[in-house]
């Protein structure tokens, strides 16, 4: 079903979006992914991005561009995304787990160490993850950004987690 | 003697602070009224972050740029008046206000009409139970008294309000057991939808509410899906247990002001219903009166932003404050930004029927 039918991006709309890393890239190292497949007139992202990764142009409806060579990880866009629809994605973090960043505007906060149900896009459970680190600084603006360490293969689809 | 001013401001929402200040910074003597016992209009209910340009505070949340807006108001120096219910125009420059229980006048050379929107209701079996309610009182109670109407919730409407309504109330603690949707496609943006989706809560389309039933106070939603004519599909109810059944089932523009002056208006479906008929300034078909925000047509907050801020420097150019060239070079920059705000396909239809409510003068 297309996102404007039940609100959830299935993984073939995804693909084809610009603010999608490549299989390459992603194999790289830590990335910016950003779920923004609608046009629809903002663009604060571009401006967070300390490297020039993201570009919207040449209108503000254009849907966000990730020039995956400039990106380097750091994760600046996260908090800043109004539709909180950027997450970071890093296939590389060790033999059996990947992490994945999420934004989340929800107390209690997780810890770091703790361990959570995650969530694929529809928010049905696909597993247990571990909470690696919490990041909540002034700048953030109350959008803390949590990592997650994944099992090997699910960091493209896990974009949710409950506390157990 | 009635007291006159150069400029008087109905509604201290984003469209009247935007326009207050553009006006003040140019030197017009501006009077800011709102009926709410502080101004903001619904900027002080909306704690999520911001969508737009940085010319629209993007990124910012909601309740920060109400604050942003009042400090520039205040800075320079604008009149406000609260707890002022303006309920009437007469001679086209004298509003008819009740302030604290008492009667009065204010003479203006030129009126701006912020009024903004009423929410639109949705009438069915059980409508009237206690836990029913509008977005707007959900939001008002969870974000600004800090009170949880109900523990499991039901929201009807997936236009942007019922989506990110559904969001505050999870942030406020209550479980969010669904938000459905009458017609086959979510109204509002996709990522906002994606927001609720990801933790679970399911965004249902071509389903609507049948009846609330319960003793006292809502207990249970009976939902049933419909067909894209809105007529039921026997043999798909389905009922919930929710304490609470809240409607974002879309706004009218608020123009009761528009309407007693005698403005002409034009029934526009895509922007909410009957809109008074405007120029490209915002002036209306009465000359010194004008409109901006949702009471002319509803669309988002960035949009009333803008609409402000142009009858703002349109205002104060026509009492003389601003010159011929500078104004029409403001005047065209905030064009461009609301040209853009509405070019994507989500503002497409509201562009089209703003072109249809231009009202060309002679």
């Amino acid at each position: 079903m297309p996102l404007e039918r039940d609100g959830v991006i299935e993984s073939k709309e995804l693909e084809k979006s610009p603010g999608v890393p490549s299989q390459k890239r992603l194999r790289k190292g830590p990335v910016a992914v950003i779920e923004c497949i609608q046009e629809i007139p903002c663009d604060p992202c571009v401006l967070a991005c300390p490297n020039g990764a993201i570009k919207i142009t040449p209108s503000i409806n254009d849907l966000p561009l990730l020039i995956e060579g400039r990106c380097t990880g750091c994760g600046s866009c996260i908090p800043i995304c109004p539709g909180l629809a950027i997450f970071l994605v890093d296939e590389t973090f060790s033999d059996k787990e990947e992490l994945v960043s999420i934004p989340y505007e929800f107390l209690p906060l997780p810890k770091k160490g703790d361990r959570v149900e995650i969530l694929n896009r529809r928010g049905t459970p696909v597993g247990e993850g571990k909470i690696v680190r919490v990041l909540n600084p002034k700048k953030y603006d109350r959008t803390p950004v949590i990592t997650l360490a994944v099992p090997k293969g699910l960091a493209m689809e896990v974009r949710g987690f409950r506390i157990l | 003697m009635m007291k006159e001013v150069e400029m008087a401001i109905v509604g201290a929402g984003p469209a009247g602070l935007s326009a207050a200040i553009e006006a003040a910074k140019a030197g017009v003597h501006v009077v800011l009224i709102d009926e709410n016992k502080r101004p903001g209009g619904q900027l002080f209910k909306q704690t999520h972050k911001f969508f737009g340009t940085m010319e629209h505070y993007a990124g910012i949340r909601g309740i920060q740029i109400g604050e942003r807006l009042l400090k520039e108001t205040e800075d320079l120096g604008v009149e406000v008046l609260l707890n002022t219910t303006v309920w009437g125009i007469f001679n086209k420059d004298v509003l008819a206000f009740i302030q604290d229980e008492k009667g009065g006048q204010l003479k203006a050379k030129k009126i701006l009409l912020a009024t903004g929107a009423n929410e639109n209701p949705l009438p069915f079996p059980g409508w009237t139970l206690p836990g029913v309610m509008g977005a707007g009182a959900v939001q008002t109670l969870i974000n600004i008294q800090r009170v949880l109407p109900g523990r499991r919730a039901l929201m009807i409407g997936a236009g942007n309000v019922g989506l990110i309504v559904a969001y505050h109330l999870m942030q406020a603690g209550a479980e969010v057991i669904k938000v459905v949707e009458g017609k086959p496609t979510i109204g509002g943006w996709g990522v906002h939808a994606s927001k609720l989706t990801r933790f679970g809560v399911p965004v249902e389309t071509s389903k609507t509410i049948k009846r609330a039933e319960g003793n006292e106070k809502v207990e249970r939603a009976v939902l049933v899906k419909i067909d894209k004519d809105w007529n039921e599909i026997p043999g798909t109810e389905e009922e919930l247990n929710v304490d609470l059944i809240c409607l974002a089932v879309g706004l009218g523009p608020m123009d009761d002001l528009a309407w007693i002056a005698g403005c002409k208006f034009e029934y526009l479906e895509e922007l909410g219903g009957y809109i008074p008929k405007h120029d490209q300034y915002m002036e209306t078909s009465i000359e010194g009166i004008y409109t901006a925000g949702d009471s002319a047509g509803i669309e988002e907050a960035s949009v009333a932003i803008e609409e402000g801020r142009l009858a703002g420097v349109a205002i104060a150019h026509s009492l003389g404050y601003i010159e011929d060239r500078e104004a029409l070079k403001r005047k065209k920059e905030i064009l461009k930004r609301l040209h853009e705000l509405r070019k994507g396909p989500f503002g497409e239809a509201s562009k089209k029927a703003k072109e249809r409510l231009l009202l060309r003068r002679k």
